[in-house]
């Protein structure tokens, strides 16, 4: 794992330290996975297989839960996970979700 | 590791004379002074508002009787409402030299800069033989604070002191977090963290009460550009934050000028009660700083990512530089090059390490790199708080 790195030993991402480019390549848990697209700098890659409503963990924490299912070195964003944060009183919306 | 033992059984790790104007038309005689003793322990505070609040005199009062503070120089105009001489009292009550000067009292400017000097130049002499004690790792306050905070802060610079933190805590020191306005989406994972049922539920409502004042105030937390930077979720951009923290039990919810009762970690609620009345609860970080320093803080772990260059009065700010290109472009003002775990030069267990070390290094009298530079920012300004429950310290 030369451009990714697990921030807390719970976490079932890996996080990207150094850009990515296509055709880079990582193993992750043995596991070798060859990138399609440029990933910058903070981005999230999935480190185990993940099923639909999963919670992604980082940090030791839940941060969200998978909305698709998941392979290992999966990108993982906007698209394929979202929020559980119910706040206990009302907020935006916009203040809530990026757009 | 050797410090200044207080009255108050407390120990510091410098031993400052600080000049405080009592509002701001006593800014510049107050300057004078203590700009005229450069490159000596002598540090300039002050509160600017001419109005009575009670915040800033409970502030003040806990700024000049600091342990890192071996006396104080008061410079009053002589008609604001500043409370000056409850003020003096309890500077000279601590058993440390105290002085007041009024510069209508005084006849004017140049004769209070001259009274004041003198006072200065002598008071220094006089803390020279203030008692030493053997400080240990137990008596240090260790505040943190993110500023100028980019992609790299959550991944490097921040993890890195929650595990400094961790250890500190551990070895039964005494550390404080603060930022509840970035840590909304977190108020089930911080609650879990109490020490006690109580707490649990006053450390939810003062993250509640954060999301509702920086709404009032217009202020969203998650922004398109964090979205670039790979953060998805609210809880996660907000984790970047709080995971300063570390991992250890929270022992206690404290406020501005709360001390610490005991060891361990605590949250500080540096977001006003009540409905906003005097604007943002931070204008900027050095609000949060002189804040931590007034709860006791000994010293205050900065990270940054984009480069902030700011240090503090009366207490030393280390700097943690997340980001390496930064570091490379600012490392002047850098202690610690956290960057490296991107480079795949350190990981997140060396950096925690080398912050814990710079830590010790820092409390035995190693200029932290702020200090050297001569920064000691200082901003104080109109808030209002309740008292803390009874839950929020431990028993």
């Amino acid at each position: 794992m030369n451009k990714l790195i697990q921030i807390h030993p719970n976490d079932n991402v890996l996080i990207v330290r150094q850009r990515i480019e296509p055709g880079d390549t990582e193993t992750i848990h043995e596991k070798e996975i060859v990138f399609d697209k440029t990933l910058g700098l903070g981005h999230k890659i999935a480190a185990v297989d993940l099923r639909k409503g999963d919670i992604i963990i980082k940090y030791g924490v839940p941060i969200g839960s998978a909305t698709i299912d998941l392979n290992a070195g999966t990108h993982i964003h906007l698209h394929n996970m979202k929020s559980d944060y119910i706040p206990t009183y009302t907020l935006d919306e916009e203040f809530i979700h990026a757009k | 590791m050797q410090g200044y033992l207080r009255s108050d059984g407390r120990k510091g790790i410098r031993n400052v004379i600080v000049v405080a104007y009592l509002v701001e038309c006593a800014h510049h005689v107050a300057r004078e002074i203590s700009s005229s003793f450069k490159g000596q322990s002598v540090h300039l505070i002050g509160f600017p508002g001419c109005f009575p609040n009670a915040y800033a005199d409970r502030i003040m009062n806990a700024l000049c009787t600091h342990p890192n503070v071996g006396g104080a120089l008061l410079v009053s105009l002589g008609c604001e409402s500043f409370n000056r001489n409850r003020l003096l009292d309890n500077i000279k009550a601590s058993g440390r030299p105290g002085h007041l000067i009024g510069i209508q009292k005084q006849g004017g400017t140049r004769k209070a800069i001259s009274e004041g000097k003198e006072w200065v130049a002598n008071a220094l002499q006089q803390i020279e033989s203030v008692e030493k004690a053997n400080i240990n790792i137990t008596d240090l306050v260790i505040g943190t604070v993110c500023g100028g905070s980019d992609a790299t802060s959550g991944i490097t610079a921040n993890p890195a002191v929650g595990r400094a933190f961790d250890m500190l805590v551990e070895k039964k020191g005494t550390a404080i977090f603060e930022e509840t306005g970035e840590m909304i989406g977190l108020e089930n994972v911080m609650s879990q963290r109490a020490v006690s049922p109580g707490l649990s539920e006053e450390l939810r409502k003062s993250v509640e009460k954060a999301a509702r004042y920086y709404t009032i105030m217009g202020h969203g937390s998650f922004a398109p550009g964090n979205a670039d930077g790979g953060l998805t979720t609210i809880e996660e951009k907000s984790m970047g934050a709080y995971c300063k923290s570390g991992n250890s039990p929270i022992s206690g919810l404290i406020k501005p000028g709360d001390i610490p009762t005991k060891s361990g970690l605590y949250l500080m609620d540096v977001v006003p009660d009540g409905e906003p009345r005097f604007g943002f609860p931070n204008i900027s970080d050095n609000a949060e700083i002189v804040e931590m320093i007034a709860s006791g803080s000994h010293m205050i772990l900065f990270t940054t990512g984009r480069g902030s260059v700011v240090g503090s009065a009366i207490s030393p700010v280390i700097k943690i530089c997340a980001n390496p290109e930064t570091y490379d472009r600012m490392s002047d003002d850098m202690d610690i090059n956290a960057g490296k775990i991107l480079l795949n030069e350190a990981t997140l267990e060396e950096i925690g390490n080398e912050i814990f070390e710079t830590i010790l290094q820092t409390a035995s009298g190693k200029p932290s790199c702020s200090e050297e530079l001569g920064h000691q920012e200082f901003i104080l300004t109109y808030k209002t708080f309740e008292p803390i429950g009874p839950s929020c310290l431990p028993a």
